[in-house]
């Protein structure tokens, strides 16, 4: 093993706590989540652990294979972190990448550490498809295993590639989820759907259809996430700490509630075809409003109508 | 081999195994003394959010019943269905939760093994045959994350390139051989064997964590995977 990397520098703190979460990168938004100067990175770029896959293919790499992964506090408690970068390859988790965050949550169920991922990917990078289809397999064994030890694993949604494929299964074994507006969680990306199944399935161009089905808003009424926020970085911090105040607990209970959370979304929504007419059904007066209200009033009408997942995930 | 014919060679003794909708389920007698939990999606089908949930119903219930008995999880799928209606009902949770309550099982004293002996893709993969703590597959199984043509337009490259370059390596291209390599797969079975044989051979085995990074290195398909999860990991304690 070689020694423990240097804590990556910082620059220091623009103290703008409005600045936009979803603009920043990930290096961006992890100086901003955690205290200052509490962060240390491991395997960082200085030891250019890069993709050993891309080269094939002509495509540049990155030093840090796309994430960052290393520890620091939350308002002074340790957490581990691991922040994807949605500007290198769309976040996409390949064999280097993956293997990252699997050895951070193998540490932290070892250490009975909570671990906090900002999410930013499409799912699987597809030059490495079978390297990055495995890493997602083996994080999601090494987040269950983290959670039945007792670790809080969170997950911030609001990156600009959004949190697709293989990572938004990820994300659905999260302890708990924090959403902003601009995130996006679901499998079949809108080009995919559309490519598949056609454009009258689903049309990727139409951005409203796309934040009505799988944005943000969406999510947070029907129970998907947990907490929504502003998409600043000050929120999402504060965002983090709510969540991590929520139990850690994976046992056959807390599945045989997501079970009966999860057939009772489908039996009360299961025939509707738009987020509207979910919204609708949920007890919400004007549901096509619901895209364009401010945080406040979304937060007034979702608090009270909003089917929620109090710890059944 | 058809699923008929896997299930006679898979239990002898007998099975009560039905298909409805593309699932199965029901229980097979490997022997005297062994019951086995069955359940599986067959027929290519693309699991949505129905499917998901059935499945992860089914099998929270076995892993619920005091006396663990293995379960098998026989596996021909297409991808995750994707449509615009398994988006809005959250699909991403439903096959999230299929892959943890087969790890429920797993925790609670069942074997859980998954047998691919058709196809599998992407989300569907990861949440049925991947989420199992062992796979094991019958040749002619054809596991991928994405078929050539598809990435063909995502990467901008022929599928004549692409072939060209997956003769290289075994690290994006579909199909078992190239999943074996990677670690996703812990044997290929003998279809010439009794299947019943093959299957009691892995269950007097005992169960592992995690070994396909390691498979992976051995095999020659990640090379790197295990040693930087190591890494990391030991990073992680050493900075406390």
């Amino acid at each position: 093993m070689t020694s423990p990397t240097a804590a990556a520098p910082h620059a220091p703190l623009p103290a703008d706590p409005h600045r936009s979460w979803y603009e920043e990168s990930a290096r961006g938004r992890l100086s901003h989540l955690l205290d200052a100067g509490s962060f240390s990175e491991f395997l960082g770029p200085q030891r250019r652990e890069l993709s050993p896959h891309l080269a094939l293919f002509n495509l540049p790499r990155q030093f840090d294979d796309g994430i960052v992964v290393g520890a620091g506090a939350l308002a002074g408690k340790p957490v581990l972190v691991a922040a994807q970068e949605g500007r290198f390859m769309g976040g996409a988790i390949g064999e280097v990448h993956g293997a990252k965050l699997t050895g951070l949550l193998h540490a932290a169920r070892q250490m009975k550490r909570d671990v906090v991922i900002l999410f930013d990917t499409g799912g699987v990078r597809l030059q490495e498809a079978n390297a990055g289809e495995l890493a997602i397999s083996e994080i999601i064994r090494a987040t269950v295993q983290a959670r039945a030890a007792g670790v809080r694993v969170v997950g911030l949604l609001g990156g600009r590639a959004g949190c697709y494929g293989g990572g938004s299964l990820i994300a659905g074994c999260c302890s708990a989820l924090v959403i902003s507006e601009q995130g996006r969680l679901s499998v079949s990306g809108p080009e995919v759907i559309e490519t598949n199944k056609g454009v009258e399935e689903f049309d990727s161009k139409d951005r409203a259809l796309v934040w009505r089905t799988m944005g943000g808003k969406h999510r947070y009424l029907i129970g998907g996430v947990d907490l929504f926020v502003a998409d600043t970085v000050a929120a999402f911090r504060a965002g983090a700490l709510a969540a991590l105040d929520r139990p850690p607990t994976l046992d056959q209970a807390v599945l045989a509630a997501e079970q009966a959370r999860l057939e009772r979304r489908l039996a009360r929504f299961g025939d509707t075809a738009d987020g509207t007419e979910v919204w609708a059904r949920l007890g919400v007066n004007q549901p096509t409003d619901v895209p364009d209200m401010d945080l406040d009033d979304f937060l007034t009408i979702a608090n009270r109508q909003r089917e929620g997942a109090d710890a059944a995930r | 081999m058809l699923p008929a014919e896997i299930l006679t060679s898979l239990f002898p003794a007998g099975h009560q195994v039905t298909e409805e909708g593309g699932l199965l389920a029901g229980t097979g007698r490997l022997d005297g003394q062994t019951t086995v939990d069955v359940v599986g999606i067959t027929g290519k089908t693309y699991p949505g959010v129905d499917e998901a949930l059935t499945l992860a119903g089914r099998i929270l219930d076995i892993a619920a019943r005091p006396a663990p008995a293995p379960l098998l999880f026989l596996v021909d799928s297409g991808s995750q269905r994707m449509s615009r209606r398994d988006e809005l009902m959250g699909l991403s949770e439903t096959l999230a939760h299929l892959a943890k309550a087969l790890w429920q099982a797993e925790r609670a004293g069942h074997r859980t093994i998954g047998l691919l002996y058709g196809g599998s893709a992407a989300g569907a993969f990861i949440a049925t045959a991947l989420a199992c703590g062992e796979l094991v597959a019958l040749p002619g199984a054809w596991p991928e994350v994405m078929d050539l043509p598809s990435m063909a337009r995502v990467t901008k490259l022929s599928v004549d390139v692409l072939k060209e370059k997956a003769a290289t390596t075994p690290v994006f291209a579909p199909g078992l051989d190239n999943l074996f390599a990677t670690g996703a797969i812990a044997e290929i079975w003998d279809p010439a064997q009794p299947l019943s044989d093959q299957l009691k051979a892995v269950l007097a085995r005992p169960a592992t964590g995690d070994e396909r990074a390691r498979w992976g290195l051995d095999r020659g398909g990640r090379q790197k995977a295990a040693a930087i999860a190591r890494e990391v990991e030991q990073l992680a304690l050493a900075h406390g």
